[in-house]
């Protein structure tokens, strides 16, 4: 049987480490008020500790491409869920209902 | 029993499978097959959170601000430390040491899960209901934007309390793990069960790396 990998002790000490430091550093930005980017830092240091983790702990690096293939068709997934829910939720005021169409739906409503 | 002649790890390799090498490769894909479908179970609610934080910021902003940011930042500590005691769990069989100090390693890892979910009911979910801040059951805040406090609440213990069902199932399926370890089933040859459990538990950390700003940090604290 082909030798698995196996990742040194030290590795995963100092992934625990860098997350410790990361959990920390999140919530420390969290009194530092700078509207918007609160969210933004916020969100681009969660990302930076799921692919320690998930790069790490779960194996990810030492893994096969058919594994990563999974895992970003998931992230994938995700992303056309949100983005393609938000595009439409948000961009809504871009374009203003005409005052006409309020008559036409009154209409069909009473037929 | 039959014997399989191509078998050259009886009792541990399945006979449809051509090596440990494949059977483990396989089980592990099972595995983040699984947590794929878990991104989006999780991931309608986050995507309902994105659009009513979107359309309702202050009050999720006040819903949040009502949330102790200590207990969610010590929580994080603790479920990062049980990843890494998880992963130490697995590579104690992986190099072959000991079944006690899987067993170890695991049960310390079970603790902190236990620790977590203590903190979250107790600490947390207790005073939220004394606070009356629970919708549906006893919601009593009457500050601005009340409607949009409480829609954030209903986010928090569904998001919360999913994550927290999450954690209870992986303590069982450690616990299941410890007593097979226990009766020797693991080795440096076979630990794939404990591999793929790993996977699950890392996936529930992730988890809550994301829940703890997107609910606790929302708009910046003071």
């Amino acid at each position: 049987m082909k030798a698995r990998h196996i990742v040194p002790v030290r590795i995963y000490v100092g992934v625990f480490a860098a997350l410790i430091v990361l959990a920390a550093l999140t919530t420390g930005l969290a009194y530092v008020h700078m509207g918007i980017w609160n969210t933004v830092a916020a969100l681009t240091i969660a990302i930076a500790k799921m692919l320690l983790v998930a790069l790490f702990f779960m194996h990810m690096r030492y893994d096969k491409g058919l594994t990563r293939v999974v895992i970003i068709a998931s992230l994938m997934w995700l992303a056309i869920l949100i983005v393609f829910t938000a595009s439409d939720e948000f961009t809504r005021h871009w374009s203003p209902i005409p005052s006409n169409w309020g008559p036409a739906i009154s209409m069909q409503q009473k037929q | 029993m039959p014997e399989i002649a191509t078998n050259d790890h009886p009792g541990i390799l399945e006979p449809h499978f051509e090596s440990l090498e494949a059977q483990h490769d396989a089980r592990k894909m099972g595995m983040w097959v699984f947590l794929a479908t878990e991104v989006m179970f999780f991931g309608g609610l986050l995507t309902a959170y994105t659009l009513y934080r979107g359309l309702y910021f202050s009050g999720f902003a006040q819903g949040s601000h009502l949330l102790e940011v200590k207990w969610g930042a010590l929580n994080t500590g603790v479920l990062i430390l049980s990843s890494l005691t998880m992963a130490l769990a697995v590579r104690s069989a992986q190099v072959g040491k000991s079944k006690l100090v899987t067993i170890g390693f695991l049960g310390i890892t079970m603790l902190l899960g236990a620790m977590f979910l203590a903190i979250k009911f107790v600490l947390e979910w207790h005073h939220d209901y004394v606070e009356h801040l629970v919708p549906g059951i006893s919601f009593g805040y009457a500050g601005p934007h009340a409607a949009h406090v409480q829609l954030f609440f209903c986010f928090y213990f569904f998001l919360t309390g999913l994550h927290a069902l999450h954690l209870i199932i992986g303590i069982g399926i450690l616990l299941v793990l410890s007593v097979m370890a226990w009766r020797g089933r693991f080795s440096s040859q076979y630990y794939s069960s404990l591999e793929v459990a790993g996977l699950y538990w890392h996936f529930v950390d992730i988890i809550w790396i994301f829940l703890f700003p997107l609910l606790y940090l929302i708009g910046g604290r003071s």
